[in-house]
């Protein structure tokens, strides 16, 4: 298993979608097979359609805001003594996370597909809230299927969505977290895909959202690379990336471009939900040692049982709380061109305390997950090495989980 | 040699009537009882499809979710749906089994090590939600070389040169999928709607036994009986939930919900 050089990631996969030869595909049924055929030939159209990328670049600047900013934290960084710790703020998208870029590239996709309702799921919130966000931009009529236990502790997001004119769709089975939100998701497009475009809220799914997803986050790596020549004049000589997991679309987004520098030049580090300590369950299937399977669609490491049921998981984050993982992640763990890693619940709260102590900066309960990381390596690093954390959520939308664990701040 | 499959299409013709298929979720609500209810249905129905349950299933709807959810939560494992199958072929020799499931299940367990546990126990058929065509042609060609047909899916969806191919290489039986919908579905097509586009299917070649499914239930079951076949399944677990429900003997009253749909395609 080999990395190509010069090949966007997201298109080092055979004709039958698999990354590696084993990671991806589209396990669809039957019905989707058309709709997913459509999407990838439309997809495959625009991305070089001059029009739809000068459309692309328009909205990402003036609607999402790019370029979001690169900063150094120096508090942080003299506090741990050790490694320079900067952030790429990814936060200040417009609507406080990366979910905007793909939920924008999404609406514009289905605007483009003359399709009038858009539909699709959330952990955190965020992926919904965006989506809800592009769809009132755009004019299309937007349902979001999100777990009744996510709605209940990301009430924050779940007002925005209603605000936006969103119908949340609540779904009870199961767990009723991200994994059962994507499962009736793509249920109800299973029903009304004759009218209907779904957008996957990461790089997961069928071959073809993990594309989407992927190239529509890319444009994180795209600016922090103009931003790190800007700063030090070239790509500094020791860097570390370091980004939550869940499913991926960000770490993937703030990767796309390096992945082709030597490892010891630029270090990859994924960080996934460990869970709580004392808990047995987590969200890490890379960190983990979990065995491949097939959930929604694609091939991946995933937290399952001997039998290929879908384990539950458990994590503080909603938006990391999923039982698979990207294929493209998959395939950077085996290639070992990235490392993955997990950091527990508690780690991931202190780093938020910590973090908010030092900086003007209130990263959500997902990129603490890299921070904690960042904090736990910066002390043993000389002080040429750059650290990055893409700080991918603006911590408002955990109002409710920080008072009850933290007390009152 | 003709299979058991294609025999129970040719006795369903030779009374002028589409063959009855049904689907029940192994271990749904227990391991027992759900042998019980296969056996007793079985005098009725021409062929069984037996669901092996998964916790993930994105192409059910409501009531099988709910039949499968409660067969994994009694413990229910893959290889007591090999049992159940095994027990039931054992005093239903001719009756035709189908198991039918997601692939993840069947990856776990080893797809070789899982097809020669079906041709072990007597299946006589396959139908994999989430392995399409053409991801399919490896595993089928596997289920052929074991005498087990595998049964390839189409939907309304599904383009006709697209068509074309799969039922070129389809094996006895194809499954068509009456609308866009999960199982479960309220019949949102017209039945003339759903014949015609039957046809069209039937007459890329006349041999295939093609069965329609999602949405039958007594209702509507009387309108789609020029099929080959029809598969009832949402209705069918949904009685298990009532009968549950009602402290009532699922055996009994699942019986006599397919006894019924049987006298309305006579």
């Amino acid at each position: 298993m080999k990395l190509k050089k010069k090949i966007p990631l997201i298109d080092q996969h055979d004709q039958n979608g698999f990354w590696g030869g084993k990671f991806g595909g589209s396990f669809i049924p039957e019905t989707l097979k058309k709709p997913v055929e459509d999407l990838t030939n439309e997809f495959k159209k625009l991305r070089k359609d001059k029009k739809f990328l000068k459309k692309r670049d328009f909205y990402f600047k003036n609607y999402i805001g790019t370029p979001t900013s690169f900063i150094k934290l120096n508090n942080l960084t003299n506090h741990l003594g050790g490694a320079q710790i900067w952030a790429k703020v990814v936060s200040e998208a417009n609507g406080g996370a990366h979910k905007i870029y793909n939920a924008t590239v999404h609406a514009l996709i289905c605007k483009a597909m003359g399709k009038k309702y858009i539909v699709g799921d959330t952990g955190a919130g965020y992926a919904g809230k965006m989506l809800s966000m592009a769809a009132k931009k755009f004019g299309l009529k937007c349902k979001i299927f999100m777990g009744a236990k996510d709605i209940k502790r990301q009430k924050p997001n779940c007002d925005a969505m209603r605000k936006n004119g969103a119908e949340i769709v609540p779904v009870y089975s199961g767990s009723q977290t991200l994994v059962d939100a994507v499962s009736e998701c793509m249920r109800y497009w299973v029903s009304n895909c004759d009218n209907t475009h779904m957008c996957v809220g990461s790089t997961v799914g069928p071959n073809i959202f993990v594309k989407i997803c992927g190239w529509s986050t890319a444009q994180i790596s795209r600016e922090l690379k103009d931003q790190l020549k800007s700063e030090f004049k070239k790509i500094p000589n020791k860097i570390k990336l370091i980004n939550c997991v869940g499913g991926g679309s960000s770490a993937y987004g703030f990767w796309s471009e390096f992945i082709d520098y030597d490892r010891k030049q630029i270090e990859l580090i994924g960080v996934e939900a460990g869970g709580p300590k004392k808990s047995k369950l987590h969200a890490a299937p890379l960190s983990r040692n979990a065995k491949i399977g097939i959930l929604h669609g694609a091939a991946s490491y995933l937290c399952q049982n001997n039998e290929g049921q879908i384990n539950d998981t458990e994590s503080i984050s909603a938006g990391l709380d999923y039982p698979g993982v990207s294929p493209i992640h998959c395939f950077l763990k085996d290639t070992k061109r990235a490392r993955y890693t997990h950091a527990t619940d508690e780690d991931a709260l202190n780093a938020h305390v910590m973090v908010t102590k030092y900086e003007n900066l209130n990263p959500s309960l997902e990129p603490s997950h890299a921070f904690a990381e960042a904090i736990k390596i910066a002390p043993k690093l000389s002080k040429d090495t750059i650290i990055i954390v893409n700080s991918c959520g603006d911590a408002k939308k955990d109002r409710d989980i920080l008072r009850e664990r933290l007390g009152k701040r | 040699m003709t299979s058991l499959i294609s025999q129970a299409f040719q006795n369903a013709k030779s009374e002028n009537r589409p063959a009855l298929l049904t689907y029940t979720v192994a271990g749904d609500n227990t391991k027992k009882k759900s042998l019980e209810i296969l056996k007793s249905i079985s005098n009725y129905a021409d062929i069984c499809e037996l669901g092996f349950p998964h916790n993930t299933p994105i192409a059910d709807g409501g009531q099988i979710q709910t039949s499968a959810y409660r067969a994994i939560k009694n413990g229910i494992k893959i290889n007591d749906v090999f049992s159940i199958a095994k027990d039931f072929k054992k005093s239903k020799k001719t009756k035709p089994i189908i198991l039918m499931g997601y692939y993840n299940m069947i990856f776990q367990y080893n797809e070789n090590k899982f097809l020669d546990k079906c041709k072990k126990v007597k299946v006589d058929g396959l139908i994999v939600v989430d392995l399409p065509y053409p991801e399919n042609k490896k595993f089928a060609a596997k289920c052929k070389k074991r005498g087990i047909i595998f049964i390839q899916l189409v939907s309304p969806t599904t383009s006709s040169v697209r068509l074309k191919k799969i039922i070129k290489d389809s094996h006895d039986m194809v499954y068509y999928i009456s609308m866009l919908s999960t199982t479960g579905g309220k019949l949102k097509v017209s039945p003339k709607k759903i014949l015609e586009r039957y046809s069209r299917i039937k007459n890329q070649n006349k041999s295939k036994n093609i069965v329609i499914g999602f949405g039958i239930t007594e209702k509507t079951i009387k309108s789609l009986k020029k099929a080959d076949g029809l598969v009832v399944g949402s209705a069918i677990c949904k009685e298990i939930s009532n009968s549950i429900k009602k402290r009532q003997n699922p055996v009994t009253n699942v019986t006599n919900i397919v006894k019924r749909l049987k006298n309305k395609i006579k």
